[in-house]
């Protein structure tokens, strides 16, 4: 039975495919094989011999954020899509590019900066384009550029069914059609294989400022935050790092033409008070994850003048249960990133979830677990509530029905 | 049951005064700003709470019977257009700005609330709504979150899409959900980024939570006169090609101009065969040193003329004749057809070029007036309905440019929608694949399709079960613990 498939998959990819190894297991549930496609026309056939012998598919890029979501039902199939990395057209002049979805970030953000270009999504990393679409992952400049939905013009999809279609364009400015690219943005390969996106780019800016000032107390943070989002800095990120709770750094960057980004930054200096110092380079943590070893990633959203709730609701919420947690991100837009470090222990973790989550009201943001130790996510409900649930699933029953991309992986089980 | 007796069940519960049966008045519905389609639909209600609205889409979802919201009705595209077998739920009296939330820098408002009157609450406390569609002295959040609504500023600020954190939807079985709120990224699929510009095909909204923008430092704006496009687009060219952001750079062709002038006297350069408006905003170092440069790049590039705007009513006057361009059209010629296409930017002297050939060919006017910075045309093709064969000429015309938008690899519709006008021209941008797969949104929404029906898609999907197997939910799912896994 199993050569018959390999031998399926292998006429679908020009022999491009394989049978899985122990590395290829998702959330340590093992795969059978993997293909890897080069085209859309690829990834069709890949997906109808999926479909007839009812295989799970699991989309890969780099694998970097593969383990994200709870953990899937089924994974027979690797489909990994790093094959198609080419860049099919970068019109400078019109600050756009097409792209393969298994081209890697860093290598996309090389091609384009010889034309003093980019994607505006920081920091550069190994992870692909696809990848990105479906983790909806952030970085700091989406204060200023928006998140990566925001950037993303047009998609080549392939559906579960094995049908390919596009949506969206290569104009920035296109309202033909309901805009499903951006349904796709986040959803962890639960609805179709992103083979190509096009996106907007940007112009690489001639000069950058990091502004940054050590910060103590939730309430003092919050107020230095507001005085920024309501000043005239416009930065292009505001970044909060916070290793343990009483020992953390703002740091604003400023992008633009080096004379005001001179005035803005002695604007900044003055703004951000005592101990605030001026950078030509990013602050070593800028855009990483926090992860703090224990390999526990959450992502938490807050209103803007939330943070000082959810910062204390955070100390509260790992006092009570025994963790530790490194909060970073980007607080004038309300998203952040918490590692946590503790008890290797699946109820110790889903209290310290639980305690946050029946704060959440007074942030008024969500907390999802991105990622966990296999044996900490088995039981626990990474994705919280979720308002809109029952359209979500039926925009699931109609793109996959039968439930062949990535099952279980996504919120209330999709 | 038919709509009269849909009339009579909700009385009730709306009053007297918010059933509409008489036809003289349901004619006054009969279009929206694009007033050629004309359809009197059977029934409107005229609708003031979230609860009004379910429950006149419920009893619509019982008796199967279509349904079609509308806001200020100013549309371009036909989008409100209404269904001649159904009602017509009005939302302009919806119109309350529910919170100024500077802190969060968010505003929660009702659906009817008038776009510039959000920017009015806004101005006082240092925050506008960027999204400015020309129409935004009437215009309704609700219509924009419809029809994703753009504007001359949305080049550096972005769409409606781009502004929305938070919906309140009736969907189209009569449910009330709430989707996002003033926080970013709620877990699950994006479904903001479907609704918003979905046409009122998925639902009704009827409140929106939207970004609000700190109001710029500086704001720098000056029109330079060139003897031709060909000048005027490569200026465009260069200020985006040195890294320039404006907030906005539009163009006016000389019969556009001749227009404007005759509408509203706003004293553009004599003898200009284009026009640009430039418009920078931001930190106040950063502005005076690029509109140094604007200025010199649009001298290079040609520029006979360059004025600045001292103050704001002169900046004013200057839009004055842009914003007034479409409806200015009317002082020199009976009739016109407003065109909304997108070419890649680069794209713009050899496509106004050929525009320009297709309009001699034909003889048919064609006045251009455009969102240069991204490409996004609005060529106006005048015609006189009294003279015999001349509108279907310019309908033809009109089509002709959509046709060369898309060649030039663009879009048939940039902020306008594809509405009733142009969902006969999807198929030419979207193969049979791709429309089917837009209408899997469409089914999972709305699987009776009376949510604006005939809107977007030439062909409507049939949303029957999909053939094959279902596993049904995660088994914790369906065991009742949904809604928290």
């Amino acid at each position: 039975m199993g050569d018959v498939i390999l031998e399926s998959l292998c006429a679908a990819t020009e022999d491009h495919a394989v049978a899985a190894t122990e590395a290829d297991a998702v959330d340590r549930m093992p795969a059978r094989w993997v293909a890897l496609p080069d085209s859309a026309e690829q990834t069709s056939a890949v997906m109808r011999v999926a479909a007839d012998h009812d295989l799970a598919v699991v989309v890969r890029g780099s694998g970097t954020k593969l383990t994200w979501g709870a953990r899937p039902e089924r994974v027979d199939l690797i489909l990994d899509t790093t094959r198609m990395d080419t860049v099919v057209e970068h019109a400078a002049g019109d600050l756009i590019v097409v792209v393969g979805a298994g081209r890697r970030l860093d290598d996309l953000q090389a091609d384009l900066a010889g034309s003093g270009q980019w994607l505006a999504v920081d920091p550069p990393r190994r992870g692909t384009v696809g990848g990105l679409i479906a983790t909806a992952a952030t970085g700091p400049t989406r204060l200023l550029h928006g998140p990566v939905r925001d950037l993303l013009i047009g998609v080549t999809v392939v559906r579960a069914d094995g049908v390919v279609a596009h949506a969206g364009g290569k104009v920035v400015k296109n309202v033909a059609g309901y805009d499903v690219g951006k349904l796709l943005t986040g959803s962890l390969g639960t609805l179709a294989v992103i083979t190509q996106a096009a996106f907007r780019l940007h112009p690489l800016p001639e000069a950058h400022r990091w502004v940054s000032v050590p910060v103590t107390h939730p309430d003092g943070i919050q107020a230095m935050v507001q005085d920024v989002v309501h000043s005239q800095l416009v930065p292009t990120a505001v970044e909060l790092d916070r290793p343990t709770a009483g020992d953390a750094t703002l740091s604003l960057l400023l992008e633009g033409i080096p004379p005001g980004v001179e005035s803005r930054t002695a604007q900044a200096l003055d703004l951000l008070g005592d101990g605030a110092t001026a950078r030509d380079h990013a602050p070593d943590w800028w855009g990483a994850e926090p992860l703090v070893g224990g390999e526990v990633l959450l992502k938490v959203t807050h209103e803007i003048a939330g943070l000082a709730h959810l910062l204390t609701a955070m100390d509260h919420a790992c006092a009570a249960t025994g963790f530790t947690a490194h909060l970073r991100g980007s607080v004038a837009v309300g998203a952040v990133t918490v590692g946590l470090a503790g008890p290797a222990d699946a109820h110790a973790l889903a209290a310290c979830v639980a305690n946050l989550r029946e704060r959440a009201t007074t942030f008024g943001g969500s907390v999802v677990v991105l990622q966990a130790p296999a044996d900490l996510k088995a039981d626990l409900d990474v994705w919280g509530p979720v308002g809109g649930l029952q359209l979500m699933r039926a925009v699931k029953r109609q793109f996959d029905p039968e439930r062949r991309l990535a099952p279980g992986r996504f919120v209330g089980g999709i | 049951m038919d709509v009269r007796g849909l009339a009579d069940q909700l009385r009730p519960l709306l009053g007297d005064d918010a059933i509409i049966t008489d036809h003289q008045r349901l004619r006054t519905y009969e279009c929206d700003g694009l007033a050629h389609y004309k359809v009197t639909p059977a029934l409107v209600v005229l609708v003031e709470t979230t609860a009004h609205v379910a429950a006149v889409v419920r009893a619509c979802a019982a008796a199967k019977v279509p349904f079609v919201a509308r806001g200020s009705g100013t549309g371009l595209s036909g989008g409100a257009l209404p269904h001649a077998d159904g009602v017509l739920i009005v939302m302009s009296r919806m119109r309350e700005v529910l919170e100024i939330d500077r802190a969060n820098q968010r505003a929660v408002v009702e659906p009817g609330v008038i776009n510039l009157q959000l920017t009015r609450e806004a101005l006082p406390q240092g925050y506008y709504y960027a999204p400015d569609p020309s129409s935004q002295q009437i215009c309704s959040i609700g219509g924009n979150v419809a029809e994703n609504s753009g504007g001359a500023h949305c080049l550096k600020y972005g769409f409606t899409t781009n502004h929305v954190t938070g919906l309140e939807l009736v969907t189209p079985g009569g449910e009330v959900v709430q989707i996002g709120g003033k926080a970013v990224d709620a877990p699950g699929y994006d479904l903001l980024g479907a609704i918003v510009g979905s046409e009122g095909t998925l639902g009704i909204a009827t409140k929106v939570t939207v970004r609000l923008t700190r109001t710029p430092e500086a704001v720098r704006t000056l029109l330079a006169a060139f003897p031709h496009t060909d000048q005027a687009g490569a200026a465009v060219s260069t200020i985006i090609g040195a890294g320039v952001i404006p907030a906005a750079i539009e163009m006016m062709d000389a019969l556009a101009i001749e227009a404007a002038e005759a509408a509203v006297h706003c004293g553009y350069p004599d003898g200009a065969g284009a026009v640009l408006i430039v418009e920078l905003d931001g930190p106040a170092a950063e502005v005076e040193h690029q509109f140094d440069q604007v200025e010199a790049f649009c001298r290079d590039n040609g520029a006979f003329e360059i004025r600045i705007a001292a103050d704001d009513a002169e900046r004013a006057l200057f839009w004055k004749g842009r914003k007034s361009a479409f409806a200015a059209v009317g002082r020199i010629s009976p009739d016109y057809i407003v065109q909304d296409g997108v070419i890649p930017r680069t794209a713009l002297p050899e496509v106004l070029r050929r525009i320009a050939a297709i309009s001699a060919e034909a003889g048919v006017r064609v006045a251009n007036v455009f969102h240069a910075g991204d490409g996004n045309l609005h060529p106006l093709v005048l015609f006189d309905d009294a003279v015999p064969g001349e509108s279907g000429r310019a309908e033809q015309v009109s089509g002709a440019i959509v046709d060369l938008c898309i060649e030039y690899g663009g879009s048939i519709t940039g902020e306008h929608g594809v509405g009733s006008d142009k969902a006969k021209y999807m198929p030419r941008m979207f193969n049979d694949d791709d429309l089917d797969t837009m209408q899997l949104v469409r089914c999972a929404f709305d699987p009776a399709s009376i949510s604006n029906p005939g809107k977007i898609f030439p062909t409507p999907r049939l949303c029957g079960e999909v053939p094959g197997r279902h596993k049904g939910a995660h088994p914790l799912a369906d065991a009742g613990i949904a809604e928290v896994f």
